[in-house]
């Protein structure tokens, strides 16, 4: 060997010790040491109240549930564009829950993605926002956790392609996409303001499905609220950017998260059905933060919009005297003025009525999945609520008709352009629905808002 | 006009094609099993089985039903054979008023076709946007238990037009 290539050999050899150093300091996590589990009456119940509240605001029971299944066990696949992850059991059973985990292990995986054991966890469990919950929040959160009854549930294998199976891969996306230091509030906006950021920055994590995300699955930051998918739905763009025909008010917004649908804007569906659901249990004062943080979100809408909207909404006050403009598409037409427009022209306002659809964001948003979504699978009531309620057409139209029917829909009621490919939304709609209606009992109801009840 | 096809009859109606599938059963053919409850697809008492599958009737157009079976009531028993789904709705005295049943019947009929053996959650979650407001819904329950029993004997197979079977 010369003196050269010994040269390069010992820089090769410093560089991969440096480089694995590196890596090893990147990616190791210690574990934390197991504890025996502490004994429910061992957390103070007002703090366990506490907890409960959070845990309805961060939705937690939403994917740590199996649809059906027992609370919090876990085991509901997530469909991502890598692979199936299936969220963990954080109930305090020893083995396959969370039992053994001392506080300081669920503060490190709510602030950083990792495990009692030290390792990485992938960021479905949205990590990247629940790193700005508190301290405070995090103690509270865990005495909820650990007083919920315990499941023996084991965890299932996530099904994703080498090497994003390998969890040190992780550590790679934390370095580029995980920011940590928590909330910073600003000082120059009110109590209620920062608090509604402090929620849907952090515990709410609203972005993790009204973001759209990049290629290493992401929230870009550069197009934070632009709208994302989740479950084969649009979760709409709720920034300046919303297809909603009317602008959403601090008022609206309200509304529509506690009791799961606005008179101007329609009804909570498909995964948000079980966010307003969790929100109308919660402390009314945080419902009213996030508003008020989201309406500034969305900004003041411009003088056209406000135009529009008010134009669009003087026209579904009083619908008797729209005439029905001509169409080519006569089954469209047909199909709505004989299974549609007794109740979504029907003058009633919700929940009673249907949302007159010249208000609907489904028909006005950049594609037809919502709208044939709840075409197909329709929308159940909720038991012992006043909430509004639609039969599903899947059983008595085929994706032709259904198609023929949304293209009517479009052309009438938004003054967008057409959809793309409506044919192939309806038969994954289809598709979906079909694979939903048989692996659980029934879609999740919208809000139980016990104010409600009384009402007529 | 068109051709519907009904308990394995053809008949030929001349109507609007946006014309209530449940107004031409009731006004033209005289089936007058299925009700008109809610005329808004939320009470069920005008569901009829079409190719197998309940439907509602009163929001359903006649232009959905090219070509599709449809069956009622009527098409599945007799009062003097009544079919078994009725057999367990009178066995079980389900009905209170009676308006809802017949709907109540064919969402049944048709869960049984899909499903000979549905547990109780699954017949819950199945008749769940049928309405009864007598409240006899155990009793309905009980029927549709019943009925899957009767089903799976030997004497009792009924002659249903446009099952999915």
């Amino acid at each position: 060997m010369t003196a050269g290539s010994r040269m390069i050999a010992s820089v090769v050899a410093v560089v991969l010790i440096a480089g694995a150093a590196a890596t090893f300091a990147i990616t190791w996590r210690p574990a934390i040491a197991a504890i025996d589990p502490p004994a429910a009456g061992a957390f103070d119940p007002a703090l366990v109240k506490r907890g409960r509240e959070l845990a309805a605001l961060g939705n937690c029971n939403d994917c740590h549930t199996v649809k059906g299944g027992a609370s919090l066990a876990g085991g509901l696949p997530v469909p991502t564009p890598f692979g199936t992850i299936y969220s963990s059991n954080i109930t305090p059973d020893p083995e396959t829950g969370i039992g053994r985990w001392p506080e300081a292990a669920f503060r490190r995986a709510m602030r950083s993605g990792v495990n009692r054991d030290g390792q990485h966890l992938y960021p479905t469990f949205p990590y990247d926002h629940f790193t700005n919950v508190s301290d405070e929040d995090d103690t509270a959160l865990y005495a909820f956790l650990m007083t919920r009854p315990a499941i023996h549930a084991p965890a299932r294998e996530n099904q994703l392609p080498f090497p994003l199976d390998q969890r040190v891969t992780i550590a790679g996306w934390k370095l580029l996409f995980l920011r940590r230091g928590g909330y910073q509030p600003d000082a120059s906006k009110s109590p209620e303001w920062n608090r509604g950021a402090y929620l849907v920055e952090g515990l709410a994590h609203c972005g993790a499905c009204h973001t759209p995300r990049n290629g290493f699955g992401a929230e870009r930051t550069n197009a934070q609220f632009a709208g994302g998918d989740v479950d084969n739905w649009q979760a709409f763009a709720i920034n300046a950017q919303s297809p909603a025909p009317i602008p959403w008010t601090t008022q609206a917004l309200f509304s529509y998260l506690r009791q799961g649908w606005q008179a101007d804007h329609g009804t909570a569906r498909g995964p948000m059905a079980e966010v307003v659901s969790n929100l109308s249990s919660v402390d009314e004062s945080d419902v009213r933060a996030i508003a008020t943080y989201m309406a500034s979100v969305f900004g003041a809408p411009s003088p056209d919009h406000i135009r529009q909207g008010e134009a669009v909404l003087a026209q579904a006050k009083s619908p008797a005297a729209e005439t029905a403009p001509a169409t080519d598409n006569a089954t469209g037409a047909a199909i709505y003025a004989a299974a549609c427009a007794t109740c979504h022209e029907g003058g009633r306002a919700l929940p009673y009525g249907g949302v007159h659809l010249g208000l609907s964001t489904a028909l006005s948003g950049p594609d037809a999945r919502n709208a044939a979504n709840i075409v197909l699978s329709g929308v159940r009531a909720v038991a012992g609520e006043r909430s509004p309620i639609m039969p599903g057409f899947a059983d008595s139209m085929n994706d032709v008709q259904v198609t023929a029917l949304l293209k009517f829909l479009r052309a009438r009621f938004s003054n967008q352009p057409p959809w793309n490919d409506v044919v192939k939304t309806v038969a994954e709609a289809r598709q979906t629905q079909t694979v939903f209606l048989q692996t659980s009992p029934g879609p999740n109801n919208a809000p139980a808002n016990a104010t409600q009840r009384e009402k007529p | 006009m068109m051709t519907l096809k009904v308990n394995g009859q053809d008949h030929q109606i001349d109507a609007d094609p946006d014309t209530p599938l449940l107004y031409v059963l009731r006004d033209d053919l005289k089936l007058n099993a299925a009700k008109f409850g809610c005329g808004l697809g939320q009470c069920g008492s005008c569901t009829v089985i079409v190719d197998g599958k309940a439907v509602l009737s009163c929001v359903t157009p006649l232009l959905l039903l090219e070509g599709k079976q449809i069956t009622t009531l009527e098409g599945l028993g007799t009062i003097e054979t009544p079919a078994p789904i009725q057999r367990a709705f009178m066995e079980e005295q389900a009905a209170q008023c009676g308006y809802c049943i017949a709907g109540m019947m064919m969402r049944a009929q048709a869960l049984l076709q899909r499903n000979p053996k549905p547990t109780d959650a699954q017949i819950r979650a199945e008749m769940e946007p049928n309405l009864c407001r007598c409240g006899t819904h155990m009793r309905i329950l009980r029927a549709v238990h019943r009925a899957a029993r009767l089903l799976d004997t030997a004497d009792a197979s009924p002659a249903v037009h446009g099952s999915a079977q």
